[in-house]
């Protein structure tokens, strides 16, 4: 079982994934992404969505990093700060696993 | 409403009417516990009036269809229908958020595991109390704490997140610091405090139920407290009576949700059926699209046109909505007046005569929840 420390901080060594009960999700009506979690939903923003979309539990984060550097032709530094942070942040709200 | 303006504004509804969120699929009225607050309508509905799987998977699919993204799958006891686990898991095959609120008494082992499979996202288990001879008592269901105890352990075994659910009332106030404790000990994830809502069952027992402002305090206190330690996400419902200002009906009346009673009508709200002048559409007889859109039980109240004053020149008619609607007719006898809980209500004297009423209740007897023996 997962101990929640309080200031988790990711790095690019760590493979997370989404925890059971949370999952990204198209909402086709709406023509949104959401992020399901229990007892409500969860809007996703853009990068937020590109980010998540690359997690499988499995890949390591600096392999996500490179692509999404790739993929939007931006600092790999600045994608690096945005994908730790918001795992990190998505992983003290127990979102994410690692 | 005329038939010609009926279609005028049908034409358009798809585009102006939001789509609905979530969806209450309430299976069944059968419960193994007799709460004395339960939300369930007085006039309990029976197994042989229930829909069947195949009407259920259909509904279930129209309403991924409509644009649901959670169901909860709430009772009565929902694990009193076999067919749960089925359900469960075409609502998981369709992307559908599954959610199951049980009283815990029928998880075992075995059940667990069918729900695991099925693909369960969420749990939302009940307590009455943290007490176990007080939990016994508000059940009337013997030795209930150990069995709910144990289901908790099961869910969090299975990895499946975990929200307990206390309901707050005059006579557990005092151990909601217990409550706390007992989530994280059991790894909850989230817990969800509320007062009780007086309507139904609940309002037949209001005296003995409603806390006391001082006691109304000390809860908040106490919800304070637990917030700066972190790692438990806190659901706090106020009671309505101690605010000026009512609660937003769940977002509106149709805007966000719809509940399927076990016979399959369809309800802007839970407690919808107790107001008479309602009818309400079913799921046998038309789409769920087209009761969202159509029907006259969820365009009746839907925006702010049916508005009496004070609410129609309010500016916060479009954040609570004029309130409740079932509490507008559990106290007002008309459901399309302004909540009496509202300041600006001409009867907002009702509601401080129940506070002052319940202040000096202090002896607890309940009318229990049963199938067929309403009181009164
Ligand atoms: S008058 Fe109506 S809209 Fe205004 S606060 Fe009261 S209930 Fe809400
Ligand atoms: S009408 Fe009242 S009981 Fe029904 S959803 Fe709205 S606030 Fe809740």
């Amino acid at each position: 079982m997962t101990t929640h420390a309080p200031h988790t901080m990711l790095t690019e060594d760590d493979c997370p994934g989404f925890s059971r009960g949370y999952r990204l999700q198209h909402d086709k009506v709406r023509e949104q992404w959401v992020i399901q979690a229990p007892e409500r939903a969860l809007l996703a923003d853009p990068i937020a969505v590109a980010i998540l979309q690359e997690l499988d539990g499995q890949t390591r984060l600096g392999v996500v990093i490179d692509r999404l550097a790739e993929r939007y032709e931006a600092p790999r530094d600045q994608i690096a700060t945005d994908v730790l942070a918001l795992l990190s942040d998505l992983t003290e709200k127990r979102i994410i696993r690692l | 409403m005329s038939e010609t303006s009926h279609s005028n504004k049908a034409g358009r509804a798809e585009h102006t009417i939001p789509a609905p969120m979530s969806l209450l699929a309430e299976l069944t009225h059968r419960c193994p516990l007799s709460c004395p607050y339960c939300s369930n309508p007085v006039e309990l509905e029976r197994k042989a009036q229930e829909l069947s799987t195949e009407d259920w998977l259909r509904v279930l699919e129209e309403a991924a269809e409509l644009g649901i993204l959670q169901v909860h799958f709430s009772g009565g006891e929902p694990m009193a229908r076999p067919d749960l686990y089925t359900l469960i898991s075409h609502a998981h095959k369709l992307n559908l958020y599954t959610n199951l609120i049980t009283s815990g008494v029928l998880i075992t082992p075995q059940t667990m595991k069918r729900l695991d499979e099925s693909g369960l996202d969420h749990v939302q288990l009940s307590f009455q109390d943290t007490d176990g001879p007080e939990a016994d008592r508000l059940s009337d269901f013997p030795q209930v704490q150990p069995r709910k105890l144990e289901a908790a352990r099961l869910i969090t075994q299975a990895g499946i997140p975990l929200t307990l659910n206390f309901v707050l009332q005059k006579a557990n106030i005092s151990r909601m610091p217990a409550m706390f404790a007992l989530a994280r000990q059991l790894d909850a994830q989230r817990v969800e405090m509320a007062h009780t809502q007086y309507y139904g069952w609940a309002l037949k027992n209001r005296a003995a139920l409603l806390p006391s402002r001082t006691q109304l305090e000390e809860a908040s206190r106490y919800v304070a407290a637990e917030e700066t330690k972190g790692g438990l996400a806190i659901d706090y419902v106020t009671p309505d009576y101690y605010a000026e200002r009512p609660k937003p009906c769940m977002g509106g009346w149709g805007q966000r949700f719809l509940n399927i009673s076990p016979s399959g009508h369809v309800l802007p709200c839970h407690a919808a059926e107790t107001i008479p002048s309602l009818t309400f559409d079913n799921v046998r007889d038309h789409s769920l699209s087209h009761i969202w859109y159509h029907s006259r039980a969820f365009t009746l109240f839907r925006g702010t046109d049916w508005m009496p004053e004070p609410c129609a020149s309010c500016a916060r008619k479009e954040i609570d909505w004029g309130g409740c609607r079932c509490q507008a007719l559990a106290l007002l006898g008309d459901a399309s007046q302004t909540d009496p809980v509202c300041s600006l209500s001409p009867h907002r004297h009702l509601i401080d005569e129940a506070i002052a009423e319940a202040e000096k209740t202090n002896e607890q007897v309940f009318i229990y929840r049963r199938m067929g023996q309403n009181t009164r």
